[in-house]
């Protein structure tokens, strides 16, 4: 071999081992990012706290900041079931001690909490950060996060009451998150290396394994379920749910005058009510977290600056007239959306 | 006629039908004077403007419709085309009581009545966590970083316009939410396949080659083994992604799908694709990708799709879509209109690669039968199996068990849950049965 091919071998196996290879390769297309820019959306936390803002926040804080921004949905304790499955509950002292949620080892857990399952606390500060309150998700500052984090870790009694959660001692808070050593990663269902080769569980081995057997394969055949009966009728008339011509026809689920009845159009007023998300907390004629629209519309229906008073209090939020669970601001609707809204809730919302 | 014209919702049984099997038998035996009578009878029968002609043949054959006697509507009437106005019952739906929030909820595709391997784009299923946007893609940017300086010689931003100047590729493959069928571990729970198997949908996506983006930005390999991808949307939604997938070449950076761009449920304008792995990987309205050397824990692979176990620890990072299949034509609320032949099919997928078998038995497991494939069959994409089937009327309970390349035989109930128990929520690919009982109406029923 000659030196030039030596040198050549030598320069590829350099290009190997330091994984370089050329970059810009198109030209014209993308241009780098500036700083700010990616300051601006890198906005995750990892479970090593890479990416974690620093601040700190303390549980009264925390309290409020929940209570006015958060409680409507989630209950003033973490613990509601209304809207979203609960935050806070089913975690104990010595789940926290060992790391591992007691109730998933019995089995006798009665609701899967976010904070039963959760390992990591970094999970919890960076989907508050991206994604929180519902309905402006991204308002929150890094300070308000930790306050919120510490009235959680307060209500699942992992810290005290005095207690002022920072980037400094976020690390030690990790240590007593109660289903810290609750996860497990020996799968098959990664679809990257092994934990052997570096990644991530067995390296794709299946947990369960059938044959293909053709004839004889078993003497009798065992229904562990059927469909219960309300289930048959819970989706509707599934007659419409098929065509009406070809191989099958739907079964008709819905007998007489039901089936007959086309279910009624959805209303402009309606649609803009979900689209705007405010059927999350309001039903048309039931409580869910705030006042169904009939009890609004019986309450303010003689009022004359009703339209007004409302508009105010949609734009705003409010608290007091309906209890203590708050109504969010909703900057987020146009002001003639609410102006629509309102005129529609107070004429009996159908 | 037969005893069936009693039964409810019977069809009308076409003219040269109308003879009863011991008519037909006299006939045969020479009796052509019986024929006429029985003519007369069913004429009788028939509705007052047909009747004169009913002796004749079928009213539909006879009196012309007015689609063969008129002048059609011109070319685009629709510049969208519509499905027809006789397709109105398979829209995509929800399953009231699954979820309380429209904007962080499921809607099912209608598989029940869906032909091949591609979905219509209107009829994907769809799940949102914090609500759905149209985003303006003249203002939708893609970013590229590192969550380590040395990990990508230089950090990016492409817009719309970039991007689809790029080498492009386009290719099929399903998208099936991790959670999909989710409602069945325990019992037995809705009713049609629409509602046990519509998470899912199968697409051609057209688009980038995530590594081409990230060798563009320089990405060290060697140091970034993990990639996080970030939606625009409310949400932001992040997953962990493992490096290998993209070096293989095969994740998108998808702005197409069948043809016209993605949809704004879909994630328009721009969405990866992670063949095989779970749709909540499949960022929407996707604005950022970081490269990293670990795992991300994010609240979807921390809170949410990770699948309780029966010793009480959670599998966390389980991804991929295990082999499945299930019989759509008939299914669960449907009901066969009478004896006779059949086309049972049905639809098979494997995140780990290509079908490469379908069997399917009539008699819940004890004996089956290899089907028709129709190919050619791609990776990682929806896969249409047939077979034919004469029903004698009795009970019979259908099902169907997928292979894939690697050997892999999809599991029974029974033997899913002696391993996963019943409470992980996520990836049940367990066989899926009808059972059809003398009336002709099929129902969700599971054999251990």
């Amino acid at each position: 071999m000659s030196r030039f091919s030596k040198s050549i071998l030598a320069l590829a196996a350099l290009a190997v081992s330091s994984g370089a290879f050329a970059f810009d390769n198109y030209k014209g297309l993308g241009r780098q990012a500036t700083q700010a820019e990616v300051a601006a959306w890198d906005i995750d936390v990892r479970p090593d706290f890479k990416g974690l803002p620093k601040g700190s926040g303390d549980v009264q804080k925390g309290n409020d900041l929940f209570e006015e921004k958060c409680a409507s949905c989630h209950g003033s304790f973490g613990e509601s079931n209304e809207v979203f499955t609960p935050l806070i509950g089913g975690t104990t002292q010595d789940d926290i001690k060992k790391g591992r949620v007691g109730g998933f080892v019995t089995g006798d857990i009665p609701q899967r909490t976010t904070f039963t399952k959760v390992a990591t606390i970094s999970t919890v500060y960076d989907y508050i950060y991206r994604a929180m309150p519902w309905t402006a998700p991204k308002s929150l500052k890094p300070d308000e996060v930790y306050a919120i984090l510490a009235y959680f870790l307060n209500l699942a009694e992992i810290v005290p009451g005095d207690f002022v959660l920072s980037d400094k001692n976020i690390a030690e808070v990790q240590q007593k998150m109660p289903n810290r050593n609750g996860m497990t990663t020996n799968h098959g269902m990664w679809p990257g290396p092994s934990a052997a080769k570096g990644g991530i569980g067995n390296g794709g081995k299946p947990d369960v394994k059938n044959v293909a057997c053709m004839k004889d394969c078993k003497k009798e055949v065992r229904i562990g379920s059927v469909l219960p009966d309300y289930a048959r009728t819970a989706h509707g008339n599934l007659e419409d749910q098929n065509r009406s011509f070809g191989p099958v026809r739907g079964v008709r689920t819905i007998e007489g005058e039901a089936a007959a009845a086309k279910a009624p159009a959805q209303s402009p007023e309606l649609a803009l009510a979900n689209a705007n998300a405010c059927m999350a907390c309001h039903g048309l004629s039931n409580k869910v977290v705030g006042p169904g629209y009939n009890e609004i519309q019986a309450r303010y229906k003689d009022q004359a600056d009703a339209p007004d008073r409302l508009f105010a209090k949609v734009k705003a939020g409010g608290q007091g007239v309906w209890g203590s669970v708050p109504m969010p601001p909703n900057g987020h609707v146009k002001d003639e959306d609410i102006k629509t809204l309102v005129k529609w809730i107070l004429s009996g919302a159908k | 006629m037969g005893d069936l014209s009693n039964k409810p919702g019977r069809l009308q049984r076409a003219p040269e039908n109308f003879l009863t099997e011991e008519q037909v038998k006299a006939v045969g035996a020479g009796r052509r004077d019986f024929m006429r009578k029985s003519f007369l009878a069913a004429s009788a029968a028939m509705m007052a403007p047909v009747a004169a002609r009913a002796v004749e043949g079928d009213p539909e054959i006879l009196n012309l419709p007015p689609w063969s006697t008129t002048l059609g509507l011109p070319v685009a009437t629709n510049p969208y085309g519509q499905p027809s106005k006789y397709e109105s019952q398979l829209l995509r739906r929800e399953s009231p009581g699954l979820t309380r929030v429209g904007g962080a909820s499921v809607s099912f595709a209608p598989l029940q009545g869906l032909f091949g391997i591609i979905t219509p784009s209107g009829l994907h299923f769809e799940r949102h966590h914090q609500g759905w946007h149209d985003v303006d893609p003249a203002r939708h940017r893609l970013m590229i970083n590192g969550s380590d300086p040395a990990f990508l010689k230089k950090p990016k931003v492409y817009t719309m316009d970039q991007l689809m100047r790029l080498p492009s590729v386009s290719r099929i493959h399903f998208i099936e939410c991790g959670a999909n069928t989710g409602l069945e571990w325990g019992n037995v729970a809705v009713p049609t396949v629409q509602y046990t198997h519509g998470m899912l949908s199968c697409s051609e996506f057209t688009g980038v080659p995530l590594k081409l983006l990230l060798e563009d930005c320089g990405v060290d390999y060697k140091k970034a083994r993990y990639v996080l991808a970030e939606g625009a949307d409310g949400s932001s939604m992040t997953r962990t992604i493992p490096m290998e997938m993209v070096e293989n070449g095969e994740v998108l950076v998808a702005y197409g799908m069948n043809g016209e761009m993605l949809r704004p449920e879909n994630g328009y304008p721009l969405r990866l694709v992670v063949p095989g792995v779970q749709g909540v990987s499949w960022v929407k309205w996707l604005r950022r990708i970081e490269v990293g050397d670990k795992p991300y824990a994010t609240k979807d692979e921390a809170v949410h799709y990770i699948d309780l176990m029966p010793d009480g620890l959670h599998r966390q990072y389980t991804s991929v879509q295990e082999c499945k299949s299930v019989i759509t034509t008939p299914s669960g609320g449907q009901r066969l209109l009478e004896q006779g032949f059949y086309n049972v099919s049905g639809l098979a997928w494997s995140g780990r690669g290509k079908v490469t078998r379908v069997d399917v038995s009539f008699d819940g497991g004890i004996n089956w039968k290899t089907a028709r494939i129709e190919g050619p069959v791609q990776n990682k994409a929806l896969t249409r199996f047939n077979v034919d089937w004469v029903w004698d009327g009795k009970p019979a309970i259908l099902q169907s068990r997928a292979m894939d390349e690697t050997g892999y035989v999809q599991p029974s109930y029974g033997q899913l849950r002696a391993v996963r128990g019943t409470k992980s929520i996520y990836h049940n690919n367990a066989i899926q049965s009808w059972k059809i009982v003398e009336s002709g109406e099929v129902s969700n029923v599971q054999v251990l």
